[in-house]
């Protein structure tokens, strides 16, 4: 089975992150890039599903040049090649456009199975999925916690608020994991050291056959107009327990509908 | 923990020390003072460590090893130290019990037993100290009698890391003539040359360890004592030739000592982020007291400290990476390293105040723990009398010189 995971980096959630004030666009650079928390349960889910069904694990990601420290993670784990979109040109591209660039090399590697995290932790749109699916005109399967693949019809369970939906439908299909779904390997010195011999390809948008007219901040569909600091934390309320204190809490919490 | 930001050969090196980090924040140092309070091993801990292949990183690749220099090495085992200095320095040690094999066994040796030993499955441990024999090591009793095919070993080893535990021992034991008949005055032990090295597996008939010791820190790495009960070790297990265990003991000793190097750089570390932390959310006064030049330059001495001893070990490091000779180095840099982290950590604690000197923060902890870097290994005088020595035969090499 040709599996492709497509991992995003991101800036390390445990420091600050910050928008550039000329574009209103991630600052990248000012931050530790890591591989997306999510993502590292895709690239799991990945290398079991062809742990149980052979095949190969293709990493995809598309950012800049430091992004090549993501995919090496990924590799390490024990994916079988990567492939590296990096291009001026995407610079700015929203999720839209994104989807769009991700199809073209999706084009060029062809695939059964296409996984991602349901979403990234610095924009969290959590579309990206749903488009990339309906561009491909394959079926979405979305917020997976199981997947289960026999022969070419995939079962997986979704997670919602109340339970879980099964979802069912035939290869090749888009699926994004949630947390839930596994427990992420670390990688072993070994697999460092073989992630270096293994194929890697970098490609620009001329390479993928994408449009420059289609990608980048001055083409994109959404744009974002104005930011401001999150306002500092409010304190919280105390309640005081005088016989009365279980009664509080229930209220507190029913009133944020968590009961 | 802050992150260090390191000088590192290669990609591959940066890889594992961000695997080594992510291991240390979710597996190691989470439960570092649960387990220290209760004195229990994380033999869990060096079974996921092996796992990722952090247990035999400078060993050769051919053998199952990592193939990393020390200099890359060592930033490995800082980072474990700096998570829970049992975890560091219990993988500096096992890495010492495989040095012997590695650096003077035949290539048999080499081929049959290291795989495993750097595998990440087992672990070992060093038996050099005696009861009676620690600085003079020497001085040791313990004896191996040649007997047919084997040796038999007999004696008592002390401060064995991992006594009890390991799955194998390095055993260094007298081969010389009084281990025959040790009653006459003819047959004195002929201290170091009379000295022999073995790999004692753990299963090995007559071996034996003691209740572990009652530490003041580190409580739980299991120290013990191990008895050798006339323990037959066949020919093939004999690493080097007779005679050769005492020069092969100071070699593994003057790695270990840049291990003990990088466990207190990562201790110190560990010590002065904390100390950092508090000072900086404590208010008096109406201002974080970090805001107090006292204070600052209390954080400024201790900050300055880590890093002066990390760029010591370093570059003993490097030197024994580009094949000269360290042993100097070593001695220098695990003499100030661990008398650096006694300080730092003591520090640290009058950083915190009262809240430093109860076990609600991890600084008494770092304190009581820094002490033990100051003796294993070589006590700091012991490596005061290696650095003289090298001193004292440099100006005798010197022209003029006596």
């Amino acid at each position: 089975m040709n599996i492709v995971v497509c991992v995003k980096q991101v800036p390390d959630t445990e420091t600050t992150r910050t928008l550039k004030s000329d574009d209103r666009t991630l600052d990248r650079a000012a931050a530790d890039g890591v591989l997306n928390e999510l993502d590292e349960y895709a690239v799991e889910e990945a290398l079991r599903i062809k742990e149980a069904h052979g095949g190969e694990v293709t990493v995809l990601t598309m950012g800049p040049d430091k992004a090549t420290d993501t995919i090496r993670k990924a590799l390490s784990m024990g994916a079988d090649k990567a492939v590296h979109l990096t291009d001026e040109a995407l610079v700015g591209s929203d999720a839209l456009q994104t989807s769009y660039a991700i199809q073209q090399v999706l084009g060029r590697t062809g695939f059964d199975l296409v996984v991602l995290g349901s979403e990234s932790t610095d924009a969290r749109t959590g579309v990206l999925a749903a488009m990339l699916a309906e561009r491909l005109g394959v079926p979405q399967l979305s917020l997976a916690n199981k997947v289960e693949i026999d022969g070419s019809s995939i079962r997986v369970q979704r997670q919602t608020d109340y339970g879980y939906d099964k979802v069912e439908a035939t290869l090749p299909a888009v699926v994004s994991v949630v947390e839930k779904i596994n427990e992420p390997r670390y990688p072993s010195f070994k697999g460092i050291m073989a992630a270096k011999k293994k194929p890697f390809e970098t490609l620009g948008i001329a390479d993928a056959g994408i449009d420059a007219a289609q990608v980048g901040l001055a083409n994109a569909a959404t744009e974002v107009v104005d930011f401001a600091e999150a306002p500092p934390r409010e304190r919280g309320q105390i309640v005081k327990d005088e016989g009365e204190g279980g009664v509080a809490a229930a209220e507190f919490l029913a009133s944020k509908k968590f009961i | 923990m802050s992150k260090v930001e390191r000088e590192l050969p290669t990609p591959e090196a940066a890889d594992l020390i961000g695997l080594t980090r992510d291991l240390v924040a979710a597996e190691v140092a989470p439960r570092a003072a649960a387990d220290e309070e209760a004195g229990r091993f994380p033999r869990e801990v060096f079974a996921t460590l092996g796992r990722a292949g952090l247990l035999g990183l400078p060993y050769p690749q051919e053998h199952g090893g990592g193939g990393q220099p020390y200099e890359v090495y060592l930033q490995v085992i800082e980072e474990l130290a700096a998570g829970w200095l049992a975890v560091g320095l219990g993988v500096s040690v096992h890495t010492l019990s495989c040095f012997p094999i590695a650096a003077y066994g035949s290539a048999e040796q080499r081929a049959r037993l290291l795989p495993e030993m750097v595998g990440g499955e087992l672990l070992g441990a060093y038996c050099l100290s005696e009861p009676g024999s620690g600085s003079d090591a020497a001085a040791m009793a313990t004896k191996a009698v040649r007997r047919a095919d084997s040796y038999e070993i007999s004696g008592t080893k002390a401060w064995i890391t991992h006594g009890g535990i390991a799955d194998y021992h390095a055993v260094f034991a007298r081969t010389d003539r009084s281990a025959g008949s040790p009653t006459a005055e003819a047959d004195r032990p002929r201290g170091a040359r009379g000295v022999s090295c073995f790999h004692v597996p753990g299963r090995t008939a007559g071996v034996a360890a003691a209740p572990a010791e009652n530490k003041m820190g580190m409580r739980a790495s299991t120290t013990a004592q191990m008895t050798f009960g006339g323990a037959l070790v066949p020919v093939d297990d004999l690493i080097g030739g007779e005679g050769d265990g005492f020069r092969i003991a100071m070699a593994a000793l003057d790695g270990g000592r840049l291990g003990i190097a990088a466990c207190a750089v990562g201790l110190a570390q560990a010590a002065l982020d904390a100390a950092v932390a508090y000072a900086g959310s404590r208010r008096q006064f109406g201002r974080p007291v970090a805001d107090f030049q006292g204070m600052r330059f209390m954080l400024a001495d201790m900050a300055t400290g880590v890093a002066a001893a990390r760029a010591l070990y370093l570059s003993a490091a490097r030197r024994r990476d580009a094949g000269r000779p360290y042993g100097t180095e070593a001695a220098m840099a695990k003499l100030f390293a661990s008398d650096m982290a006694m300080r730092v950590t003591t520090d640290a604690v009058q950083v915190l105040g009262g809240y430093g000197y109860v076990t609600d923060f991890p600084v008494e902890r770092y304190m009581r723990e820094a002490k033990v870097l100051q003796i294993v290994e070589g006590t700091n005088q012991i490596q005061r009398v290696v650095i003289g020595r090298r001193l004292a035969e440099a100006r005798a090499a010197a022209p003029g010189g006596d």
